[in-house]
């Protein structure tokens, strides 16, 4: 007898892991950004997109809410907010 | 062809005929003799294998769960804390339904440290969902290495096998053992197909995460899937029986039973000193017999239950114990025998290395005949024991 063990490849991204993020989530405010690309490098979802100066955002379906990217933004351009 | 040789020569042979492709371990005492064979069957040329050095069991273990995961067959052996520093990943080869096999040698656990005989490192692993099979004799321990890659590769089962030996008794002792042709091995067991394995063609994530909605259910197929490894230990010992000529491949084995009234049960090595002393006490005229465990995991309670039938005293010994409870044997055994009206006692014995001699087997059978015991340790020197520490 066997029960779930395996997955198909590619088929991650099936479990929206957002849905663990409790109390925050990071606001990107898009006002001051300088394109330094911090907040893209640190998050550990690698679920911020963005190339251009205040267009960077995070797919709330995977962000967990850590933080990382408000606390390491030089501008402080992007503040957690409660959900 | 029969040859006399040491048991681990034959383990690492037997392995060897089975063409496992990726062998690793680390060195440990007393089973460094398997792999060391197997190495220089690898060196040689003889067997076409990765053998993999490694710095711990822990990287042992986690070697030859990522090369069976990859769809071929693996080996690897142990004994005592190298198998403790295993354990992480012996629950892991489990749960992830890899056919791996192991040999333990089994030998006792630290502290106080001690390189010798007992079964309580296998023991301790006993819930890790692996098949464990306790061999007798060198003979034996071939036998459910062959048949074992057989029972735990079925496409059904794919459960990694234990085969534990009494270290040093087997590993190191010299027996008269029949060795099958390389031709019989192949004919036996078939080439290793598994219904999953790591495949760049067709990529798939094994060892996932089990969130609570379905932790359970792997839990509940891997404990049944065990339930069904006891038909298949038949049913592979016929086909094994048929194969070499030995009906080694078995749940237990009933010695002398039939008319006794005495029987004492036991795994492993101990079980050949067992009979000796069954047939010195029949001709006598006690009617003594004896129960050998050979599938721990599973634990066949149906073919105890009725090996033990018509017995009224059973007396079990234990080369281990749960301290602070009894015997692992006694305790499963004990559970199975309720409402049955029988005296059922425990003993522990042999443990670290201390000779379980023929009086030591007597006194147990004395024992079993006049009093009840849940766990009560045989040869014990009461000189050694202090109310108070000393140096």
């Amino acid at each position: 007898m066997f029960s779930v063990l395996a997955s198909k490849g590619k088929t991650s991204r099936n479990n929206k892991t957002g849905s663990w993020r409790t109390f925050k989530k990071p606001n990107f405010l898009q006002k001051n950004c300088i394109n330094c690309g911090l907040c893209k490098l640190v998050c550990p979802e690698t679920c911020i997109t963005g190339k251009e100066k205040n267009q960077y955002y995070p797919d709330y379906d995977y962000c967990k809410g850590c933080g990382l990217c408000a606390y390491i933004c030089p501008k402080k351009d992007i503040e957690m907010v409660k959900e | 062809m029969k040859q006399f040789i040491e048991g681990s020569w034959a383990m690492a042979y037997a392995a060897k005929l089975c063409r496992p492709q990726v062998v690793s371990a680390y060195p440990i005492t007393p089973q460094t003799h398997i792999v060391e064979h197997m190495a220089e069957f690898v060196a040689s040329g003889e067997l076409a294998a990765e053998s993999v050095n490694v710095e711990s069991e822990h990287s042992a273990a986690s070697l030859v769960l990522g090369a069976q995961a990859t769809g071929v067959r693996t080996f690897t052996a142990t004994s005592s804390q190298g198998l403790f520093l295993m354990q992480e990943v012996v629950f892991n080869i489990a749960g992830m339904r890899l056919p791996v096999m192991m040999v333990c040698a089994n030998r006792a656990i630290s502290a106080p440290i001690n390189i010798w005989n007992d079964q309580q490192d296998s023991i301790a692993l006993r819930d890790a969902g692996w098949v464990q099979l306790y061999a007798e004799n060198n003979q034996e321990a071939l036998d459910l290495i062959i048949a074992g890659y057989k029972i735990g590769e079925n496409p059904k089962i794919m459960l990694p096998i234990m085969v534990c030996v009494d270290g040093f008794i087997l590993t190191h002792g010299m027996e008269t053992v029949d060795m099958p042709t390389q031709e019989e091995v192949d004919k036996f067991l078939p080439k290793y197909n598994p219904p999953y394995k790591l495949d760049v063609e067709n990529p798939m994530s094994l060892g996932l995460l089990g969130d609570p909605t379905v932790y359970l259910e792997n839990r509940y197929a891997l404990h049944k899937t065990l339930e069904e490894v006891i038909p298949e230990i038949n049913k592979v010992g016929a086909e094994y029986k048929k194969a070499f000529g030995r009906d080694s491949i078995r749940l237990v084995e009933e010695y002398k039973l039939d008319d006794a009234e005495i029987a004492l049960v036991a795994m492993g090595s101990v079980c050949g000193s067992i009979k000796d002393v069954v047939d010195q006490e029949r001709a006598k005229g006690a009617k003594v017999g004896m129960l050998k465990i050979v599938s721990y995991r599973p634990f066949p309670g149906e073919a105890i239950k009725k090996a033990l039938a018509k017995v009224s005293c059973v007396g079990i010994l234990d080369k281990n114990i749960s301290l602070g409870a009894a015997g692992a044997v006694y305790t499963e055994i004990n559970s199975l025998m309720a409402g049955q009206n029988k005296k059922v006692s425990g003993f522990v014995a042999g443990l670290g290395g201390r000779d379980i001699t023929p009086q030591t087997i007597q006194e147990i059978i004395k024992t079993t005949k006049n009093e009840v015991n849940a766990c009560k340790f045989i040869g014990l020197n009461k000189e050694l024991l202090w109310d108070e520490f000393r140096v």
